[in-house]
């Protein structure tokens, strides 16, 4: 069996629009835009406070955010799943091999990230407006919302690079969320049983499709970030 | 227009600033009152821009003390336009709406305000570029239409037009004067002596890091008091 018949496979999948896989992308994508956008909420703020605040143990806080960026999935979902678990301190929310769980776990891997980054970019932004701002009197909360907004190109490929995270990760998924057919099954998890399986060619249909969608939606954020930023100067 | 209790005068007591054990400013202990333009002169490096950053209150000083004298709240009546202008990625408009915004002002005021401040820099059919495509001369009338619509009592210059060529030099120097006409102190830096003898009623030359004299402009420039003002004004170097 070659790469051929993988694509064609592939072609086939998407051609016949494949109801199973159809399910299988759209949760995959629910699960994954929604850690993001959770993770933004709350590491974009996070990013910019620990840049501008200046409180005892920032430089502690700085290193443990940028380790965090390293998380091993596996360690993650392992962790969720005892706090998720029957017998773990939020059993009775019953969340355990549900898309929610799946989604509290990627959030966990992806604001580590959206973080750190985007307290890089506001702290260099600092630099530039620091003076500016002073001047006006501005608060650090009012600043940091300032700089949030005039990084704001800069923080969508924060975002994209948060979504890469959460869309390649096997490992917390699988353990948290159980890879159940049509409860829990991502693109991610189903390629690593159709391999295990012996469906090579199958899952690398599914790995060909995975990355299809990834390569579209980098390509959308590019044409929205060239589109809006057409004021290149605000790039 | 301008907020009645006054803020100036503006007092340095025995200010010295010192990094690294280095002392870049001071001691220095002087009085700027309020109405003349006051120009601060000197060679690159004589503390032109510490002595601004002291006063507008962007750095605090080592030892000594900036007293506002008037009374008024110094916090809310001062504005600052710096060398390179720092301009937000934003609108020519937005740019000066977010200074008014951070000054509390209304939605609806700031609107007006700003349009009047853009008016005022000749800028009105720029409202909604990017700032930071304008030229740069066009970029230090949006900092100075900014800070128009921040209607402060005391404005700092910091060599507002060393980067500028002499049209836009000449365009920022007339709204200066508009800045004074309506009553608002000036306290600019600069190193260019035919600016500093256009601007300044006032000198204050500063050669590494001390006030060497605070004299009125025409003295200066005819009887120097001190030998580092008289060679500096004949073009010998100082350093």
């Amino acid at each position: 069996m070659g790469f051929l018949e993988s694509l064609s496979e592939a072609a086939g999948l998407i051609a016949g629009f494949d109801r199973d896989l159809a399910e299988i992308i759209v949760l995959s994508l629910t699960v994954n835009l929604t850690a993001v956008a959770c993770a933004c909420l709350i590491g974009l703020p996070l990013g910019g406070a620990v840049a501008l605040y200046r409180f005892p143990g920032r430089q502690f806080v700085t290193i443990a955010i940028d380790a965090f960026m390293g998380l091993p999935p596996v360690v993650v979902g392992l962790v969720v799943f005892i706090l998720l678990s029957r017998s773990g301190p939020l059993g009775v929310l019953g969340l355990l091999f549900t898309p929610t769980a799946m989604i509290i776990a990627q959030t966990i891997l992806v604001t580590p990230i959206v973080a750190a980054l985007t307290r890089q970019i506001i702290a260099d932004l600092w630099l530039e407006y620091g003076e500016h701002l002073r001047s006006l009197k501005a608060g650090t909360m009012q600043s940091v919302m300032t700089l949030l907004w005039d990084a704001r190109f800069s923080l969508i490929t924060v975002a994209l690079a948060g979504f890469g995270r959460a869309s390649a990760e096997v490992g917390a998924v699988m353990i948290v969320g159980g890879n159940i057919d049509h409860a829990t099954r991502l693109m991610t998890t189903s390629i690593a049983l159709e391999t295990s399986k012996g469906n090579l060619a199958l899952a690398l249909g599914l790995g060909i499709v995975l990355l299809s969608i990834t390569m579209s939606i980098n390509a959308l954020a590019y044409f929205m970030r060239a589109r809006a930023g057409h004021m290149a100067a605000f790039a | 227009m301008r907020s009645p209790a006054p803020i100036l005068p503006l007092a340095f007591s025995r200010v010295t600033y010192i990094v690294g054990g280095e002392r870049l400013f001071g001691e220095a202990s002087f009085e700027i009152g309020p109405r003349q333009r006051t120009v601060i002169l000197g060679p690159n490096g004589a503390g032109k821009s510490l002595l601004l950053r002291l006063a507008h209150g962007l750095i605090a000083p080592s030892n000594g003390q900036v007293l506002w004298r008037g009374g008024g709240d110094a916090d809310t009546t001062q504005a600052m336009v710096f060398q390179r202008p720092v301009l937000l990625r934003r609108s020519v408009l937005a740019n000066i709406e977010h200074a008014l915004k951070l000054k509390g002002i209304g939605r609806i005021d700031r609107r007006s305000r700003a349009r009047g401040a853009l008016a005022m820099a000749g800028l009105t059919e720029m409202a909604e570029r990017p700032a930071r495509v304008l030229s740069g001369g066009e970029q230090q009338r949006l900092a100075l239409a900014r800070a128009w619509a921040l209607e402060p009592q005391i404005l700092f210059l910091d060599e507002p037009t060393a980067s500028l060529d002499p049209s836009a030099i000449r365009s920022v120097e007339t709204m200066i004067d508009g800045f004074h006409a309506a009553g608002v102190k000036i306290v600019m830096t600069t190193h260019d002596m035919g600016q500093a003898a256009r601007v300044g009623d006032e000198i204050i030359f500063l050669h590494r890091g001390q006030l060497v004299e605070q004299t009125p402009a025409d003295v200066f420039f005819k009887t120097p008091q001190s030998k580092e003002a008289k060679a500096f004004i004949a073009g010998d170097l100082l350093w």
